[in-house]
């Protein structure tokens, strides 16, 4: 899967969750979940679970710490892939 | 002094109709709102009977986001949020944008939220899948999901809280929310209940047979309050809600007026006197009812019409002997009395406010709702009051100014709220 594809995916995922739809539209790999589209702390969880399913992956406590932007999820879902 | 209470708003979603306008035209026709459900058969329930209200998705979608509808299955939170809101609007009120509503809470009552959810997450947990859990089941599974949904979507900044009596919750929440505003703590309150409905709930009742299991085949002949054919109640489901508000903040605001609470009791028959955890102390029903009718500041005459408790067991006629005595009023004087579970089933801790929503739209619009299923009055009940009391028709009246309403719960709790025609 190329970056592209993987941000596609991602975009999908997060979609239900975002609160703010001007930030979704200019996503890139800079994007903070919190922060700029003001997704509820409480859903990253959800996000999480979201992820493992689409990918078929399980991702630890530690490496959901990471996940609080485009990039960093991107990074953990790649790493989580090839370690398949 | 303390503050008189008005209702200013009413809302509901009850298993004949969702929403004012249908609710009160189903009431008034007769209408009821028990189906068959097979998969209750398939479950092996005495009981296959229910009511539940019709709620389409597209429904949903008018009081819950896309995103608070996401494994969504607290239908107890569903019914509240419905009933809440709509209330809120027919009180002419908004939502508040950033600031809360600081003067306006709620009290919401429930048994218990969320069992689906709560089943759904107990298998997970078994299979060791505790994260899989997500970020809602808290939410959707605490008891004071009820009022936390509602708080949040309205942005109340009163007291937000959930209270828990059975059978008897609405109305209690009725008082609680009346007891606030009348001390000056809020300036409104929503006060509503809601009962959730499907086989986690109603299980338990049918294990104790205490639901009718001979009307699988006559569904809406099924549930029959004050009948002498009376077997056992229908379980049903939904929610009421209707805004308290002081009488002068209504006046303030031009806020069109329903009705007057005047006031009401709590109490519980300790399980003491032949009271139970599921069967009422007969003294303790009478006192709450002359309590009831003391802190209202009326006399027993005054009570134009009764709207009861009256589940179709065979405590019916005890009931009816315990108004009677408490009020002291028999035969043709006795006044009218009429169980909207003839229609509904028993909404459980839902059956209060639902049931209320009722009494106060007959009040304003002045009218007394038919009791079905009831053409062969208990040889007991007809022994105490007259046949006419208990009216088969519906009635349109304009001398109906005060009206009773009780509810009884496991625990032996009672609650007993009076209101007025403003």
């Amino acid at each position: 899967m190329n970056k592209t594809e993987l941000i596609d995916s991602l975009k999908e995922i997060i979609k239900p969750y975002i609160q703010d739809e001007a930030a979704f539209q200019n996503l890139t790999e800079d994007t903070k979940f919190i922060d700029d589209l003001k997704i509820n702390s409480a859903n990253l969880v959800d996000i999480v679970l979201d992820v493992e399913d689409k990918f078929d992956i399980h991702i630890e406590d530690d490496a959901m710490e990471n996940m609080l932007t485009v990039k960093g999820a991107m990074d953990i879902i790649t790493d989580k892939i090839g370690a398949k | 002094m303390s503050k008189r209470v008005v209702i200013t708003g009413l809302g509901v979603a009850a298993p004949n109709g969702v929403g004012l306008a249908d609710f009160e035209a189903a009431i008034k026709a007769g209408k009821s709102g028990i189906r068959h459900f097979e998969e209750l058969k398939n479950m092996n329930f005495s009981c296959c009977i229910g009511g539940i209200p019709e709620v389409s998705d597209e429904l949903k979608l008018k009081y819950l986001t896309p995103l608070q509808l996401r494994n969504f299955t607290s239908s107890g939170i569903l019914y509240a949020c419905m009933s809440g809101i709509d209330a809120w609007h027919d009180a002419g009120l908004s939502f508040a944008e950033d600031e809360p509503h600081w003067d306006s809470g709620c009290i919401f009552g429930t048994g218990i939220s969320g069992v689906e959810k709560m089943r759904e997450a107990t298998y997970k947990l078994d299979e060791g899948k505790v994260k899989r859990l997500g970020s809602t089941s808290v939410a959707q599974t605490m008891s004071s999901g009820v009022s936390a949904y509602l708080g949040g979507i309205i942005g109340l900044g009163n007291q937000v809280t959930t209270n828990s009596s059975a059978c008897a919750t609405g109305t209690e929440a009725i008082l609680l929310a009346y007891e606030r505003i009348r001390a000056g703590l809020a300036t409104r309150m929503i006060a509503g209940s809601s009962g959730e409905h499907g086989p986690y709930i109603w299980g338990g009742f049918d294990a104790m047979r205490v639901m009718t299991y001979k009307h699988n085949n006559s569904p809406t002949e099924g549930s029959r309050p004050l009948s002498s054919t009376a077997s056992g109640f229908v379980p049903g489901s939904g929610g009421g809600a209707l805004v308290l508000e002081s009488l002068e903040s209504a006046l303030e605001r031009g806020a069109p007026v329903y009705a007057e609470v005047l006031g009401g009791a709590v109490n519980s028959g300790g399980q003491r006197l032949g009271g139970t955890m599921t069967a009422p102390n007969s003294t303790a029903v009478q006192r709450c009812i002359k309590s009831a009718v003391e802190n209202a500041n009326i006399q027993a005459d005054d009570i134009d019409l009764i709207n009861g408790h009256l589940t179709a067991t065979i405590k019916d006629p005890v009931e009816i002997e315990n108004w009677s005595v408490a009020l002291g009023r028999k035969g043709e004087d006795f006044p009218y009395i009429h169980s909207l579970k003839s229609m509904i089933g028993h909404c459980l801790s839902g059956a209060g406010a639902i049931e209320s929503v009722a009494a106060v739209l007959g009040l304003k619009n002045e009218f007394i709702f038919p009791n079905t299923n009831c053409d062969d009055l208990h040889p007991e009940i007809s022994s105490l009051i007259a046949p006419e009391k208990v009216p088969t028709k519906l009635i349109e009246t304009k001398e109906v100014n005060v009206v009773a309403k009780a509810s009884f719960g496991f625990g032996d709790v009672n609650a007993c709220v009076i209101f007025k025609k403003f």
